[in-house]
């Protein structure tokens, strides 16, 4: 009996890893952010450059944090959804420009439309760092008292926005 | 034509840093040099930020540099990268907490191992035995019997 239950086990277990490992997103790294304050900046408004946007300016609402950049090309695909969002006024879209000359930032805003309510400027990709960017686009989600609640690595798909986005901004907003 | 080929293999071998930062304490361009090696280029992941020329390790050795400058020790720096990248960023993660399977993976794995091949050889070594010994018996009553007489009395035709 037990000659039979051994090898079953053995390949039971050995599915289960192989399974774990199909679904494992090996370039989806965690982020050490989730329930922690957004990291402070003070950054330069791409289209007011004298403008300077700061986080605690957004305390009380909830918004979307999304990197991007014009040489992105990941960020084009990702852009008509942002504008659909942005459409709907349910939450408000901050653009990190990330490693990116501001011209050529504008000309794609012109060009395609912009979702964001503020882009800011991020030249030299230090508030990147601070926020632990490593792949454009990044959306990060953050509540109203200024913690990042979500993070989502890589282009927002329209699903993405309709199972994971839209509850979790509900779900927010709703918490005072 | 061999030997300049060889010249151009030799000189290709170098060719890993990226860009070179000078530091004015000796010190602190050991501890750069250490650190840079020591911290994973999270977009190409299986490279070191000295070894990659992915503009985030270029931005991530550049943040290095500067804390040095500001004479930041090292394990400031490692908590700096931590803090916002994750324990993945290090190529030799702390152990501790989630890492802790990582770390004793291997070792459970050799003694699983270890134990099995334990086993399969005593299994082997027991029906072997067994083996050799039902054999023998069987010569020695049965055949060896025929064996002998036909020995003894020869061919019968």
């Amino acid at each position: 009996m037990l000659k039979y239950i051994i090898p079953l086990v053995l390949f039971i277990i050995m599915a289960v890893f192989l399974a774990l490992g199909l679904n494992l997103k090996p370039s989806e790294i965690p982020s050490p952010f989730i329930n922690k304050p957004a990291p402070e900046f003070s950054a330069l408004n791409l289209n007011a450059p004298k403008e300077k946007l700061t986080p605690t300016d957004l305390k009380g609402q909830v918004w979307l944090f999304n990197v991007w950049a014009s040489w992105c090309v990941s960020c084009r695909a990702e852009h008509p959804i942002l504008n659909q969002l942005a459409q709907q006024n349910t939450v408000v879209i901050i653009g990190l420009n990330y490693k990116d000359k501001p011209v050529d930032a504008k000309n794609w805003l012109n060009t395609l439309g912009n979702p964001y309510n503020i882009s800011i400027m991020d030249q030299d990709g230090r508030i990147g760092i601070d926020y632990g960017v490593y792949g454009v686009p990044e959306t990060f989600v953050i509540d109203k008292k200024g913690l990042i609640r979500y993070k989502h690595t890589g282009p927002v798909s329209a699903e993405d926005v309709q199972q994971i986005f839209l509850p979790l901004i509900a779900k927010l907003q709703a918490e005072s | 034509m061999k030997r300049l080929l060889i010249i151009l293999f030799l000189l290709s071998v170098n060719s890993y840093a990226v860009d070179t930062r000078q530091l004015s304490d000796p010190k602190q361009q050991e501890s750069y040099e250490i650190l840079t090696k020591e911290l994973r280029c999270l977009v190409c992941q299986n490279q070191t930020i000295a070894d990659s020329n992915a503009e985030l390790a270029a931005d991530l050795r550049r943040q290095v540099y500067e804390m040095l400058e500001q004479g930041k020790s090292r394990e400031e720096i490692v908590q700096f990268m931590t803090d916002r990248y994750g324990d993945f960023v290090l190529y030799k993660p702390a152990f501790a907490g989630k890492t802790t399977l990582l770390w004793i993976a291997p070792v459970i794995f050799l003694l699983m191992g270890l134990i099995t091949v334990f086993f399969f050889i005593r299994r082997k070594n027991a029906s072997a035995n067994s083996k050799a010994q039902a054999g023998s018996l069987q010569i020695d009553q049965d055949k060896q019997k025929k064996i002998r007489n036909l020995l003894e009395k020869g061919d019968a035709s």
